[in-house]
């Protein structure tokens, strides 16, 4: 059991170069935070470990498997972006279905997923509430259960909580870290926010320029910052 | 790079390089079951343009030029040398240049009115707004024509058979074209930008001048360039109100192969009507672009607000609004109606309507009003099914952005080919299908299937279906269609579970645009229909033209039952329209 494993991947659109060469290790069950400014390559980095996004060089494995023509939709993986992205057309039970749907499971065990997942993200009765009656953290909290559904090998998050308010922001970092850590969930969990990355993740990874600067545990980086640009970032200078 | 072919992927420029980028599914050419969808939903498309629009088109063209098996072009010295073909076209640009501003200059107040302010019975001003646009043109040209006639309500202005009368039936055609595009998007505009201004000390007008003008340029190009397109083939409204003294392009290429059977200087016509249609559409596609780049930048949410009788500018727009809906829409309407139970002998009564059962006065007819009207329906239906599909199909193709740049302008060129028909004269369609289908198409005799006037307004529809989905199709955030991938949905799940349910709530709009297209449709249709399989418009083109009081005022009732059916197909159709559901017009 390996994990993730992301070996000098570089995303270029056109002639610019989004991620340049990153290296990172995620073992099974680790929660690991990209911590960067915006237009650090951050997101492209999850999207070309998604496979959204074709990598210009470099390979992405998972438990020792190369990923490399495998379709996005084989990858067993999850995604969840920062404004949700709930299918408008479909109530909150059937977007949290929805990659149940491609599974071999009755309709009863599904329902029972479903209903299980909502009482983990605290909404629980909401099944067939439509999703433009949702609050912007109603919304954020049925895309992770929908994500979280078909149980994924791995987690991507990117900025899932960026668009909603500071206090709600805190309150559900909490309950993020609490949902991946209980569901044993891997995940790559990217954000600006120091602090929420803290909250979140067992390692912080800090990127800048498509360059990932250092990875460490949120104390040992606090402790030991690589360079003025990591202490900066952290919020420890400037 | 091989394995990227069959995912989702999306597309970026250099500068485009933020963190949360726009992406677009594209066509996965190579795995094999997508390539077999993506290559349906190309070639039935193509397929279909290629044998019912371009063939048509080339063949009648090329009987114009190459009439004797051997290229020819003293037809087209010949026809270019005539003064009446350059006062022809001069007056067809005239009548379009003058059709379009008006159409816009009118247009504007009332979009403001029904998109950026709120008051009682604003659904249903906009439903009035919209309903001439789908108007039979024969319908409108019949209405006027009553209006401007000697004794009609407006006889005193002497428009009868006039270009300013003509300007005027097209102004209401195509205010609503204006209206609705314009509408739609200044209904979007953040009206924080405006406040903004406001707040920098800019008056009213400055701010409209200098913030809210400049963000409504392009859907005001946009309506314009397809208004114009529209006035400048305008057929029904120009044969029916022009008379013998005015004409355009499109009514002399009419005259010339079905009075004169000159072809040659029918198609010389055609192609110097291409000419300038081509150029028109090249305008409107590039401005229709810079719309839809526009519209990322404004808030979804709407921004009207109440009509203020205290607020002078507010009480001029509203006044302007309400003078324009009762003398340019309502009143020709109901003078239409009103008229329609004049009887011959002056006085009123249901006589006009009850004579619909009838062939008309000296046997004008060979079918009975009303069997034109069920002929008509089951024209419509067939047309309407044919029309969902291929224009269903190049709404999805066109949708989608690839990643490589000559993919994406191979997209970019079918979604050009499929606006064509929109501009190309319905006369040339309708003529060409007639030198063309008189053999059997791949195996199938369209004469006698009863399809070749169904197919043929196919035709004229699929660019309004086209526009009506296509909106719909690319405001889908192509973030939803990510997560479904990721969440484990091939490219076929994604399409079925994503694409599909939300087009279809633009698909009741499009249904309804292209019901009205058929059943209002007279220019190909006039050429192909049989006599005793005469649609609606055909009959009531053939009833004014003949004499005979009884007969005008049967003309006048089919109007009215064609009016109605096609005001209430619309109504039935922006009842299934949700919210979400944009487009064109």
């Amino acid at each position: 059991m390996v994990g993730l494993e992301i070996r000098d991947v570089s995303v270029r659109y056109g002639s610019t170069t989004a991620v340049d060469r990153v290296s990172l290790s995620v073992a099974p069950g680790e929660v690991v935070a990209l911590l960067g400014p915006s237009g650090c390559g951050k997101s492209s980095l999850l999207r070309g470990v998604a496979g959204l996004e074709p990598l210009a060089g470099g390979s992405v494995g998972y438990d020792g498997e190369d990923l490399a023509g495998v379709p996005v939709h084989k990858r067993r993986f999850g995604l969840m972006f920062q404004e949700g992205q709930l299918f408008p057309h479909r109530d909150v039970r059937r977007n949290v279905a929805y990659g149940l749907e491609t599974q071999d499971l009755t309709r009863a065990e599904r329902d029972e997923r479903v209903t299980a997942l909502l009482g983990q993200v605290g909404l629980a009765g909401y099944e067939r509430r439509a999703v433009p009656t949702l609050s912007g953290g109603e919304q954020q909290r049925v895309a992770l259960a929908r994500a979280l559904a078909p149980r994924p090998r791995l987690l991507l998050l990117d900025e899932p909580l960026s668009a909603l308010d500071r206090q709600l922001r805190e309150r559900l970092a909490g309950e993020v870290r609490a949902a991946l850590v209980e569901t044993g969930t891997t995940a790559v969990f990217v954000t600006h926010d120091h602090a929420e990355a803290a909250a979140v993740a067992d390692r912080i990874g800090v990127m800048d320029r498509g360059r990932l600067l250092q990875v460490a545990a949120p104390d040992e980086l606090r402790a030991a910052p690589a360079s003025d640009r990591v202490a900066e970032f952290l919020g420890l200078r400037g | 790079m091989d394995r990227d072919r069959s995912r989702l992927s999306r597309r970026r420029g250099a500068a485009d390089s933020a963190d949360h980028g726009r992406s677009r599914l594209r066509p996965p050419l190579g795995l094999k079951p997508a390539a077999l969808l993506w290559g349906t939903a190309v070639a039935v498309p193509l397929g279909f343009l290629a044998v019912f629009f371009a063939w048509p088109v080339v063949a009648l063209v090329a009987r114009g030029f190459v009439p004797d098996g051997a290229l020819d072009l003293t037809g087209f010295t010949e026809v270019l040398s005539r003064p009446r073909t350059w006062r022809l076209v001069g007056l067809t640009l005239t009548q379009a240049v003058l059709g379009t501003a008006f159409s816009v200059l009118l247009g504007l107040p009332l979009a403001y009115l029904l998109y950026r302010r709120s008051f009682p019975g604003r659904t249903l001003v906009r439903g009035l707004v919209t309903v001439p646009f789908v108007l039979p043109a024969v319908v409108v040209g019949v209405a006027f024509r009553t209006l401007f006639a000697p004794g009609g309500t407006l006889g005193f202005l002497g428009l009868e058979e006039s270009l300013a009368g003509i300007v005027v039936a097209l102004v209401f055609f195509n205010v609503s074209v204006v209206v609705r595009t314009v509408g739609g998007l200044w209904e979007r505009l953040d009206p924080r930008t405006e406040q903004a201004a406001a707040s920098l000390g800019a008056s009213p007008a400055r701010v409209f001048r200098t913030v809210t003008l400049p963000s409504l340029a392009p859907a005001i190009a946009s309506a314009a360039s397809v208004v114009f397109l529209f006035c400048a083939t305008a057929f029904g409204v120009v044969l029916v109100l022009g008379g013998v003294r005015y004409g355009t392009i499109e009514t002399e290429i009419w005259t010339r192969t079905t009075q004169f059977l000159d072809l040659r200087s029918a198609s010389v016509l055609s192609i110097l009507q291409l000419v300038v249609i081509s150029a028109a559409l090249a305008v409107s596609a590039r401005a229709r672009r810079r719309r839809e780049a526009a519209l990322r930048l404004v808030s979804a949410r709407g921004a009207a607000r109440p009509l203020s009788w205290r607020s002078p500018a507010d009480v001029t727009v509203a006044l302007v609004g309400a003078a324009i809906v009762v003398g340019l829409m309502l009143l020709p309407l109901a003078g239409l109606v009103a008229r329609s139970f004049r009887e011959p002998d002056g006085s009123w009564g249901p006589g006009n309507y009850v004579a619909l059962g009838t062939t008309g006065e000296r046997n004008a007819l060979v079918v009975t009003v009303w069997e034109a009207t069920a002929t008509s329906l089951r024209i419509a239906l067939v047309a309407t099914v044919i029309s969902l599909v291929v224009g269903g199909l190049v709404a999805l193709v066109v949708s989608r952005r690839p990643r490589s740049a000559g993919a994406r302008r191979a997209v970019g060129t079918l979604d050009g080919l499929f606006m064509l028909p929109l501009g190309v004269s319905a006369v040339t369609v309708g003529f060409g299908f007639l030198i063309t289908m008189d053999q059997p198409v791949l195996g199938l005799d369209l004469r006698t299937s009863g399809l070749l006037v169904p197919v043929a307004q196919a035709v004229v529809a699929v660019p309004l279906v086209v526009r009506t989905v296509l909106p719909v199709l690319r405001a889908i955030d192509p973030r939803l269609r990510e997560v479904a991938a990721v969440l484990g949905s091939g490219p076929g799940r994604v399409l079925r579970t994503v694409d599909l349910p939300i087009a279809l709530r633009s698909v009741g709009l499009a249904t309804g645009f292209a019901f009205a297209v058929s059943l209002g449709e007279f220019g190909a249709t006039s050429f192909l229909a049989r006599p005793d399989g005469a649609t609606l418009p055909v009959v009531i083109y053939r009833l004014i033209g003949r004499p005979g009081a009884e007969n005008y005022g049967m003309a006048l009732a089919a109007s009215v039952v064609l009016a109605a059916l096609t005001a209430t197909v619309m109504m039935v159709a922006e009842r299934l329209r949700d919210e979400r559901a944009g487009g064109e017009f």
